[in-house]
């Protein structure tokens, strides 16, 4: 993938031939439709924008990875799509509803329904520490109308597709460990059988075992038809699990393509960095050389 | 050819530029660091938790420890540093530094080895630099206690690693205080203060891991050309397989305080023969980058071994 002539330039936007096969993107109604998304935080002299203009449309059972370092906003773009922060401009439509312009009240009706859900970083900012584990994932199938008895079986049905014990089920979320407390954060995220899912950094704080574990249990809940949208600094993890990759610089989405050309033969400066940065086993990552002409041609 | 006690002076500042040239490694045979079968137990428990590591570091060499959490690869860095937590002990084995056996060393001795001859560099960079102190001062710190010059300079030595470990103006960072700075540029003025008394072997813990990937390359870089140099060794200790195949000439790959699989980078990652090997290696493979860059390209030598 790496030739000498790298520093030359490429246009902002440059989206991967995608004439791979293996990201045939089923053609159905997308479960989200991102268009010009913006995103802006502070006031008059200190607004500074965070999303400039980011388009991006999920379909049903679709893996979109969402790659970014600190500051490319991701996060941001995930808070957007959840309602946690308010777009300045553009739409978002979740199952074929325009959600851009709903209310917090809409909002939390949308999200008690649980067509989309999240998971973040840390599992203990989505479980309450107070309640036990089987409390906090029976909370959204109660919220939307699941009896207590059928929740019960629902969460017990669900846990060994997690890998998680049902002796588990009495504790609080600080008894457990990272990887355990993270697998109950995915269990409450896809136990109300949610059409998208948003996860943010969800493997981050995990050790490798941990890791491969979750995203082992995710790949296995994609195939059933739930779109994931998994946003990660990690390429590695990313490249594991997503059909196609989005690649977000400075709020702006760069390049977006299959997983395969994203990664074999970046288009945008930004991206041969990131992929010419990651360590690999078997290719060394590209030269000193290529990185520093890919910093400055950013930079320019 | 440089000399050794000419290598351990290119640290003490100034015109890094001019010091472009080879210094080939094979020329320095006597190890800085000698591990010997070291067994660490934790007394409290009574349990044995590192059951046997043993390496030899030579200058300009470096060593790498892969394995997970609890593993013992921390344990066994701070066992070379004296600093193991309070009730572990070595309980079976040696460590030399720089030829000098560590069992008995008096604090006052640990004091004056560490800095000078041996030093590190961890995961959390901010939480080894004090927020109310100039990040610049606390570099010139350590440079007037461990050389035992004057303030005016060690300001200007200081300034001069902050130089040396590439930050782009570092005469701001000195004067600046470690909320101002990104995870990347801490973890640089970290290196730049690990290195100020001009050590010969630099434990890197983790020091990468919190980093993003194009920062991460950056310190990896500055950790190749600090190798290359002034002739450091470099004990590299991730969780990251492909951290420390970039970075090292020899692997250990400890589980559960045990050395599974020991060897030169390229037999291991080639050749593994523990089934926990495989697994690191597979899951790389099927969670990396390497599962679509793999079929590319043939096994090229590491990166580190073609200046």
């Amino acid at each position: 993938m790496s030739t000498e002539s790298t520093a030359a330039p490429v246009e902002p936007v440059a989206t991967t031939p995608s004439a791979d096969p293996v990201s045939a993107v089923p053609s159905a109604e997308p479960v989200l439709q991102v268009d010009g998304l913006e995103v802006h935080y502070g006031l008059r002299r200190r607004r500074r924008s965070a999303l400039g203009g980011v388009s991006l449309s999920v379909a049903p059972g679709e893996t979109v990875g969402i790659i970014g370092e600190t500051g490319s906003g991701k996060s941001t773009l995930a808070r957007a799509v959840l309602g946690l922060v308010r777009a300045s401009a553009g739409s978002i439509v979740v199952d074929g509803e325009d959600v851009g312009s709903y209310s917090p009240r809409q909002w939390r009706a949308l999200r008690r329904k649980g067509v989309i859900q999240y998971v973040f970083q840390d599992p203990l900012r989505s479980l309450d520490p107070d309640l036990t584990i089987e409390a906090s994932l029976a909370e959204p199938l109660l919220l939307q109308g699941v009896s207590r008895e059928e929740a019960a079986t629902r969460i017990r049905a669900f846990l060994s597709r997690v890998r998680l014990d049902e002796e588990l089920l009495d504790r609080l979320p600080g008894e457990l460990s990272g990887g355990q407390r993270q697998r109950v954060a995915v269990a409450r995220a896809l136990v109300t059988d949610p059409r998208l899912v948003i996860l943010d950094e969800p493997v981050s704080a995990l050790d490798s075992a941990n890791r491969v574990q979750i995203l082992q249990i995710l790949k296995e809940l994609r195939a059933e038809g739930v779109a994931l949208v998994f946003i990660s600094h990690d390429l590695g993890s990313v490249a594991g699990i997503a059909d196609r990759i989005a690649v977000l610089y400075r709020g702006e989405l760069v390049e977006v393509g299959a997983a395969r050309d994203v990664i074999a033969s970046p288009q945008h400066p930004y991206t041969r960095l990131l992929v010419g940065s990651a360590p690999t086993l078997h290719t060394a990552a590209a030269d000193r050389a290529e990185r520093a002409a890919l910093r400055a041609l950013l930079h320019a | 050819m440089t000399t050794l006690s000419e290598k351990l002076h290119v640290v003490d500042v100034e015109a890094e530029a001019e010091r472009a040239e080879d210094t080939s490694v094979a020329a320095d045979p006597a190890p800085v660091l000698s591990v010997r079968d070291v067994r660490i137990s934790d007394r409290a428990g009574d349990r044995e938790i590192v059951h046997g590591v043993s390496f030899v570091l030579t200058p300009g060499r470096a060593v790498g420890i892969v394995g997970e959490s609890g593993s013992g690869k921390t344990l066994t860095c701070r066992a070379a540093l004296g600093i193991l937590p309070a009730h572990f002990e070595v309980s079976a084995g040696s460590i030399e530094i720089d030829g000098r056996d560590i069992a008995g060393l008096s604090s006052a001795e640990w004091t004056a080895l560490r800095g000078a001859t041996i030093s590190a560099v961890f995961q959390d960079p901010a939480s080894y630099l004090n927020p109310s102190i100039r990040v610049g001062a606390q570099v010139a710190e350590v440079i007037r206690v461990k050389k035992g010059v004057k303030r005016g300079e060690a300001r200007r030595q200081a300034i001069a690693l902050l130089r040396a470990v590439h930050l782009r103006d570092p005469e701001l960072v000195y004067s600046q205080y470690s909320f101002e700075l990104s995870g990347g540029m801490l973890q640089r003025v970290l290196i730049a203060a690990a290195i100020a008394a001009g050590p010969r072997i630099l434990i890197a813990d983790e020091a990468t891991t919190a980093l993003d990937v194009t920062v991460q390359a950056e310190i990896l870089d500055l950790l190749a050309d600090l190798r290359e140099e002034t002739g450091l060794a470099l004990v590299v200790v991730s969780h990251d397989l492909a951290v420390v195949a970039q970075l090292c000439d020899e692997v250990l790959v400890l589980r559960q305080g045990e050395v599974v699989e020991q060897g030169p980078t390229r037999q291991v990652l080639h050749d593994p023969q523990h089934e926990y090997t495989r697994l690191l290696i597979a899951e790389h493979e099927q969670y990396g980058l390497d599962k679509f860059l793999a079929p590319q390209l043939a096994p090229t030598p590491d990166s580190q071994e073609d200046a």
